[in-house]
């Protein structure tokens, strides 16, 4: 009724091989596209420049951790120290006077070589320890970030951002950022989207189910670890840089640390391991839930006429953060990513249940 | 070089690590029966030792009593904490659990910081600050103070493992599926396990709130714990002790020579290279058990 199907059968490979199996999905992902590209017009900038950029930004960030923690299998607790790799790389190149589109690649590139690093450790161990490993790693470079002032700026530890400008434009209307942030996140999600249905997506997917198998299909586990480490990597680095040269305007180490790590890996596995449309949602959960939930409790006790302890009001938003990771993760343990999907699979055939795929 | 003043950094490092065990004994019982890593430690901790405080200041109990008291209460949170969260993720893969856990350690920081607030508060257990002279060393008292707890509880423990419900938590370690099918309740076995685990931290809060403050700092101790559990081997308590000691030596002498090449705050550094060390070297630490899955 409302996908015009009764559920997906495929008659040719073409057919198996789209994108998009089912035309609703199809035309909802072009609805999303047009009301992205209108949003400047019809959201206040208010709320394009403090909720919908920093969403956008940090998806496309959620989606370069899932390609490597979802597709390829592997946990990855620094994150965030790859993130800053990138930025600071980038940042630093642009301040020298490097266009804008070559030090964005510079910082990703910087991202893929120090990234790559870490797959060294996915390489030795899996599961728990690569999880313990990736996460010393975070603090070895939260503490470099920290002690190397050429690094991060001086003594008050923050590096001015340089004017955006692409393509020979400087960016610097609030639709400007929105848009930069919007072609990022549309890349990302694109190759994401295509990642499913190439070689590499498909060799990733084997490295996760079982490596060893993978080996024996002629699938060299080490070079598709690496190389999904590397990639992930570069798309941490240019959201990174977009993340400081858009939203921040500053870079800090603190913008890096462990908890942003958690922050991102939390967004990935609330969204939904290996679902695109899984950290679209699992990001807007963690990234505006807390403050909303936070605005809802100040203005309730406000009309109630109790008073409330600033310093309550400051952690609540920790307290629910992380009762949702709880929560979700007790709910359905693969996300809301698999809860969309089963909404989905369930209209797709109503009324007509007895045809289920 | 100065023997006597390296003699002191090592003991003091000894004490200190032993401190380090007092932490990532919590860590090693809750690996040891479900093979879960506990990464919400810190944040029991950090409620073990706000509770004490909770019961002795705004109750008014005296010490002796509040601590009992609270080790008591966080008896039953960890009870429930494993039977509410842990419990319906059993057997799923390793990331959603290391997600939980993590989860759980955000959610208790969060509502801890909400009742009580931020601000650091002390202690005062009433141990004296004056430093013990042995010879020409100095020694910390609370340290010694919390290095006798930490002996204790894991001849406690050695004593536990002996008695009938610790011969079912150790067969329970060693094959559930084994322990399931002669009858022994796994399920209660792990729960207890994270309920001993919840009563070691409030004995880590107490020590360690009495030396740094009883504050959100304390939940950063996941870190050392964590490279001292591993490095003792996870499912060891012995290796935990051996190990803290070890790293607390190695920390406080290596501080001491990299503090002024790098210009201070090695320490971190110190513990993070042997995490990434002890995995890359020996993933199974000095006393774990060989089953580690190698890629």
């Amino acid at each position: 009724m409302f996908y015009r199907l009764s559920g997906v059968h495929h008659a040719n490979y073409v057919s198996d091989s789209r994108i998009f199996k089912v035309p609703a999905d199809r035309n909802l992902a072009v609805f999303v596209l047009l009301f992205g590209l209108a949003a400047p017009f019809i959201v206040p900038s208010l709320y394009l420049n403090s909720y919908m950029l920093p969403w956008l930004i940090w998806t496309a960030a959620a989606l370069g951790l899932n390609l490597v923690t979802g597709w390829a299998g592997q946990l990855h607790l620094g994150y965030a120290a790859v993130m800053a790799v990138g930025a600071y790389s980038a940042i630093h190149a642009a301040r020298f006077g490097v266009p804008w589109e070559f030090a964005l690649i510079i910082g990703g590139l910087a991202s893929s070589v120090i990234g790559s690093l870490f797959a060294f450790a996915a390489l030795r161990v899996k599961g728990l320890y690569l999880a313990l490993t990736t996460l010393a790693m975070q603090f070895v470079m939260d503490w470099v970030l920290t002690h190397s002032p050429t690094i991060t700026g001086g003594s008050h530890a923050s590096l001015q951002s340089p004017t955006l400008a692409l393509l020979g434009q400087e960016i610097t209307s609030d639709a400007g950022y929105y848009y930069v942030a919007f072609g990022w996140c549309v890349l990302v999600t694109i190759f994401m989207l295509n990642l499913k249905r190439t070689g590499l997506g498909r060799a990733l997917v084997a490295v996760r189910e079982k490596d060893f198998a993978a080996a024996i299909l002629g699938v060299n586990s080490f070079y598709y670890k690496i190389l999904a480490f590397a990639t992930s990597s570069f798309i941490a680095g240019v959201s990174g840089a977009l993340l400081v040269a858009t939203f921040f305007f500053l870079a800090a180490p603190e913008q890096f640390s462990v908890n942003v790590s958690i922050q991102v890996l939390a967004m990935v596995i609330v969204g939904g391991l290996s679902s695109i449309i899984g950290s679209y949602f699992g990001v807007a959960l963690i990234l505006l839930v807390p403050g909303l939930v936070n605005g809802i409790v100040a203005g309730g006790s406000l009309s109630l006429g109790m008073q409330i302890n600033v310093e309550t009001l400051a952690h609540i938003p920790n307290a629910v953060y992380g009762a949702l990771i709880v929560i979700i993760l007790l709910i359905e343990p693969l996300g809301l990513g698999k809860l969309y999907g089963n909404i989905r699979d369930y209209l797709m055939v109503w009324p007509f249940d007895q045809l289920r795929k | 070089m100065d023997w006597v003043f390296l003699t002191e950094l090592a003991i003091n490092g000894a004490l200190t690590g032993l401190l380090y065990s007092l932490f990532a004994i919590g860590l090693v019982l809750i690996y040891k029966a479900s093979s879960v890593p506990n990464l919400a430690q810190g944040g029991l901790t950090m409620v073990g030792a706000y509770v004490v405080l909770a019961l002795a200041r705004d109750v008014g109990l005296p010490l002796w009593a509040a601590i009992p008291l609270a080790a008591v209460l966080m008896f039953g949170l960890g009870f429930g904490i494993e039977r509410v969260a842990l419990r319906r993720l059993a057997g799923r893969p390793v990331v959603m659990i290391l997600m939980l856990t993590l989860g759980l350690d955000i959610f208790l920081r969060g509502t801890t910081l909400a009742i009580w607030g931020g601000t650091s508060r002390s202690m005062e257990l009433g141990v004296s600050y004056e430093p013990l002279f042995l010879g020409d060393i100095f020694i910390s008292r609370i340290h010694l103070v919390g290095a006798g707890v930490a002996i204790g509880l894991f001849v406690a423990f050695m004593l536990i493992f002996r008695s009938r419900t610790g011969i079912k938590l150790r067969a329970i370690a060693d094959d559930y599926m084994a322990s399931w099918s002669v009858g022994i309740s796994v399920e209660r076995g792990v729960g207890l396990s994270w309920a001993l685990a919840s009563v070691v931290a409030v004995a880590a809060g107490v020590i360690w709130g009495e030396i740094q403050g009883v504050d959100q700092a304390l939940s950063l101790l996941l870190l050392k714990g964590l490279a001292v559990a591993v490095l003792g081997g996870l499912d060891s308590i012995l290796g935990a002790v051996v190990a803290g000691i070890i790293l607390g030596v190695v920390e406080n002498v290596g501080a001491d020579f990299l503090d002024p090449l790098v210009g201070g705050g090695s320490r971190e550094l110190i513990v993070a290279a042997v995490l990434i060390l002890t995995v890359m070297i020996r993933p199974h630490g000095l006393f774990g058990h060989h089953d580690i899955e190698r890629v």
